[in-house]
């Protein structure tokens, strides 16, 4: 079984914000909501670099760890997803997670902040695969289409790649042997532990 | 009077300020030991910026909240290890020590009798509106505190009993709960120093009744105490101190990433010489303040384990202290002899129910 992961390309990235663009629509996610954000550092200085990033599906994964009502599950393919049925909106899993996926509709007062959302990875949640039920909580479920996730697919200099670990890691490594730097696997040990 | 009070008010601070200082001690050293996992394919020159990155540089981001500009911020590694590590490992065993003391001291002293025989004439201990402020404080306490160990302690006790959907409904029920609680709480704790903080000064005869041992470990002594002994003292200024601390870290939590105030704490026990962190992120805040909120509430509760005891099962008497309102002039004599020559004579027809009834369900 594939173990699916994201890695941003940092020396491909040009902050064309394609990739949050296409998240926003495939997925109609609402007002407020980002799944997906490109963050660029040194903005403007020699080395900057753009990176898009989102939930990073991690191995040991934090939300899934905190949350108290114990919303969270991770695929065979390693997609952690969650159910909003039982998200109770306490915040504790944006709290834990490294790279601030979690998402809430309502910005919080009195602890209202509303169930949470984040990248599924397109592939959906708990709801019957495809059905309109399971897009209007997750999105779409593309995984279960036979697609990947559509960021990586719409990103116009493949420095995002999303899909199989092996295939991605192989992909970035032909390229960095090709141009003879790598500019890092950004996030990889966070998200998936030391021995990748 | 004030003198004393200010001398009292400082040494507990500086008791309090030293627990928190721990705890932030516990959470550097954490982040020392953990900011350096991610080792990067690099080549040389840009190495700085990327350990930037690691350990929490934000960068420019076009999402109005600038929080997003962080790629990874790793201080959520170890609130989740001091939250699912030593908050609720310890907290389990605390609330279970004292369970267990309980019930060895129950075994032991039984509960403790009034000495002799009641004089059957009543004298007022505590009046109607002190008796509200302690009702509204403990009821709104026990919802808070079983909805806030729901959250802690809920996902391995009862998911498995009655399964997730219905776990969630109660969880979320509860979040409401706690979030509305709250406020009778916090205003309970207030009224109540405002009753009661001129009878919790420390005194002379304090000194006395802790070398007596209180009268806990034998039925000869009854250590002289005016109307709060230390022991009662001890309770009061743990609710109020705690009941504070807990309600700020909570009114933090109730409004995210809009309410910082470690660092400013930190800040103010640097001046007595800690080397704390000044400058927090709103991160790092709400990590602390759901961290220092969940430890404080586990201290109170244990704590109040001890207090339910002692005024209900461990000692005759008592419970009718805050029931009633009334007790025996025999009971006061004998526990707060100091207080009880002052004590106002309980109207005989205060109420319609007879002493001798009230006695039965005290």
């Amino acid at each position: 079984m594939a173990r699916m992961k994201f890695l941003c390309d940092a020396d491909r990235c040009i902050e064309c914000n394609a990739c949050v663009t296409a998240c926003k629509n495939e997925h109609e996610v609402p007002w407020g909501v980002n799944r997906r954000r490109v963050v660029t550092i040194n903005d403007g200085q020699p080395g900057e670099r753009s990176i898009s990033t989102a939930c990073m599906h991690c191995s040991d994964a934090p939300c899934m760890a905190v949350c108290p009502v114990d919303c969270f599950y991770q695929t065979d393919e390693g997609v952690v997803l969650h159910d909003k049925d039982l998200c109770i909106g306490c915040g504790y899993c944006f709290y834990a997670c490294p790279f601030g996926a979690p998402q809430y509709p309502q910005a919080g007062n009195f602890g209202g902040r509303g169930k949470m959302d984040k990248c599924t990875f397109c592939a959906g949640g708990p709801k019957e695969d495809g059905s309109e039920e399971e897009f209007a909580l997750y999105g779409r479920n593309r995984l279960a289409e036979g697609k990947l996730p559509l960021c990586a697919e719409m990103c116009s200099t493949k420095a995002l790649l999303a899909g199989d670990a092996d295939a991605v890691s192989d992909i970035y490594r032909e390229r960095v042997t090709a141009r003879g730097f790598g500019g890092g696997v950004w996030g990889w040990n966070t998200a998936y532990g030391s021995d990748t | 009077m004030s003198q004393q009070l200010r001398a009292f008010l400082t040494a507990v601070s500086v008791i309090v300020g030293l627990t928190a200082a721990g705890y932030g001690v516990a959470i550097m050293g954490a982040a020392v030991v953990s900011s350096d996992t991610d080792t990067v394919v690099e080549q040389s020159g840009r190495s700085d910026g990327w350990r930037g990155v690691r350990t929490g540089t934000a960068g420019r981001v076009s999402i109005p909240d600038p929080q997003a500009g962080v790629l990874i911020q790793s201080d959520g590694e170890i609130w989740r290890s001091i939250r699912n590590g030593p908050v609720t490992v310890i907290g389990a065993w605390g609330m279970f020590a004292m369970l267990v003391l309980l019930v060895l001291f129950y075994a032991w002293r039984g509960r403790i009798a009034l000495a002799g025989k009641p004089a059957h004439r009543e004298v007022v201990r505590f009046n109607g509106i002190e008796r509200f402020a302690h009702w509204m404080t403990a009821t709104s306490f026990i919802v808070l505190a079983l909805s806030g160990l729901n959250l802690l302690y809920g996902r391995y006790l009862f998911i498995p009993v009655i399964g997730k959907e219905a776990f969630a409904t109660v969880t979320e029920a509860g979040k409401v709960l706690h979030n509305f609680v709250a406020f009778p709480f916090m205003f309970g704790v207030v009224l109540m120093f405002v009753l009661w903080v001129r009878h919790n000064l420390p005194a002379r005869t304090d000194l006395n009744w802790i070398r007596q041992g209180g009268g806990l470990f034998s039925d000869r002594h009854h250590p002289a105490a005016d109307r709060f002994n230390t022991g009662q003292k001890a309770i009061f200024w743990i609710v109020v101190l705690g009941g504070i601390s807990v309600s700020l870290s909570g009114l933090a939590l109730l409004l995210p990433f809009a309410f910082p105030m470690f660092g400013k704490t930190f800040a103010f026990l640097n001046l007595f010489g800690f080397g704390f962190p000044e400058t927090l992120t709103s991160m790092q805040e709400m990590q602390l303040a759901q961290l220092w909120h969940s430890v404080v509430s586990l201290g109170l509760i244990v704590v109040m384990f001890a207090h339910i005891y002692i005024g209900t099962i461990g000692m005759e008497g008592a419970f009718q202290a805050m029931g009633s309102g009334r007790v025996d002039a025999a009971w006061a004599e004998q526990h707060h002899s100091l207080w009880a020559a002052s004590a106002e004579e309980a109207p005989a027809e205060d109420d319609a129910v007879p002493s001798a009834v009230r006695e039965g369900q005290g």
